[in-house]
């Protein structure tokens, strides 16, 4: 399965590296918006990450 | 013996716990608690501990609650989360233990905000929200024209937790604080977090760098952690005149920054942790 993927915000064509799981974050290269890693029956794709919210953290 | 890892989005730390569990002979099972049913009733349950990695410290404390009702062991417990996820509980539950930190009050206007300053010789203090992280919403407050300006905010913006204040003294740091981590009650690394603004996270800029364990620093931490409960927690510390203060303590803690300044697998020490629960468990 192709480990090339398309950032949804600018279009640039992003490698994901080895070991890459769903739910991970990445950011693009070229326009540096944070994505997620998402996972479903046709492998890996890439959405936009999500916002801070005021519970996260450690 | 089979990890079930709870995850929300998958931070550096939680690729560091994965590598390191396969280093351990650990199988991992992760779950993204945003797409599972907490349905006691359908969930299954293929795993000998569970471990909560949750960014949401709100899905967390459900997931953790989920689990121990149906009697799976989980890491950190309900109880140790519930204290260190708060930061007025957290702050009592030090302070019934005798243990030294910041003097701190809630309150819940301006006017009693005054009068706590002014008991405890004037500004300046600091203002946290009691749940939240990463340095953000905390105030620094140097005068009357600053309390005013942000108690007013939050009392006409704010939500009704945000109409709660708690106020802390402000601490002179020396550009620095500590950050220890400390699993199952043993300090296994600590670092400086160097800055030259008076937040000092790393998720804010603060440069780490390797703190020695001195006997100080051991106690405390070792009767913080006993005071919260145990588990894997990292605690926040200021070096003040009077020795080391206890200032925050965090149950899903972050280290990416910290495991090459000490040398120390932290990761590693988190999975050894979770096989030795397994073991006390059986």
């Amino acid at each position: 399965m192709s480990n090339t993927h398309i950032c949804p915000t600018c279009d640039e064509e992003i490698t994901l590296p080895e070991g890459t799981v769903a739910a991970e974050l990445i950011t693009c290269d070229e326009c540096e918006t944070m994505l997620e890693v998402v996972g479903g029956p046709d492998g890996l794709t890439l959405t936009e990450a999500p916002e801070v919210e005021e519970d996260w953290g450690e | 013996m089979r990890l079930g890892l709870f995850h929300s989005t998958i931070r550096a730390e939680e690729k560091l716990l994965i590598s390191s569990a396969k280093e351990l002979g650990v199988e991992v099972k992760l779950y993204d608690i945003r797409k599972i049913n907490l349905d006691p009733e359908s969930f299954v349950v293929d795993f000998d501990v569970a471990l909560e990695r949750s960014v949401s410290t709100t899905k967390g404390r459900h997931l953790v609650r989920f689990l121990e009702g149906l009697d799976v062991p989980v890491l950190n417990s309900s109880s140790v989360a519930t204290i260190c996820e708060d930061k007025f509980l957290t702050a009592m539950v030090l302070h019934k233990a005798n243990l030294r930190q910041p003097k701190f009050a809630m309150v819940f206007d301006e006017q009693h905000a005054k009068e706590v300053i002014n008991d405890w010789g004037g500004y300046p203090v600091v203002t946290k929200p009691t749940i939240g992280s990463w340095g953000r919403l905390i105030s620094k407050i140097n005068d009357d024209d600053a309390l005013e300006a942000i108690i007013d905010h939050k009392m006409v913006l704010g939500s009704p937790e945000q109409k709660a204040f708690f106020i802390q003294e402000f601490i002179e740091k020396p550009g620095r604080d500590i950050r220890a981590f400390v699993v199952g009650g043993k300090v296994i690394a600590a670092i400086y977090r160097d800055s030259t603004h008076w937040i000092t996270n790393t998720a804010r800029g603060g440069q780490a760098s390797n703190c020695p364990l001195t006997d100080e620093l051991q106690e405390i931490c070792q009767r913080s952690s006993e005071a919260v409960g145990g588990g894997i927690l990292a605690m926040d510390l200021f070096e003040s005149p009077q020795g080391l203060m206890i200032n925050e303590i965090n149950h899903t803690m972050e280290f990416r920054n910290s495991e090459k300044p000490t040398g120390v697998s932290i990761s590693s020490e988190i999975i050894n942790y979770c096989i030795e629960s397994q073991n006390v468990k059986n």
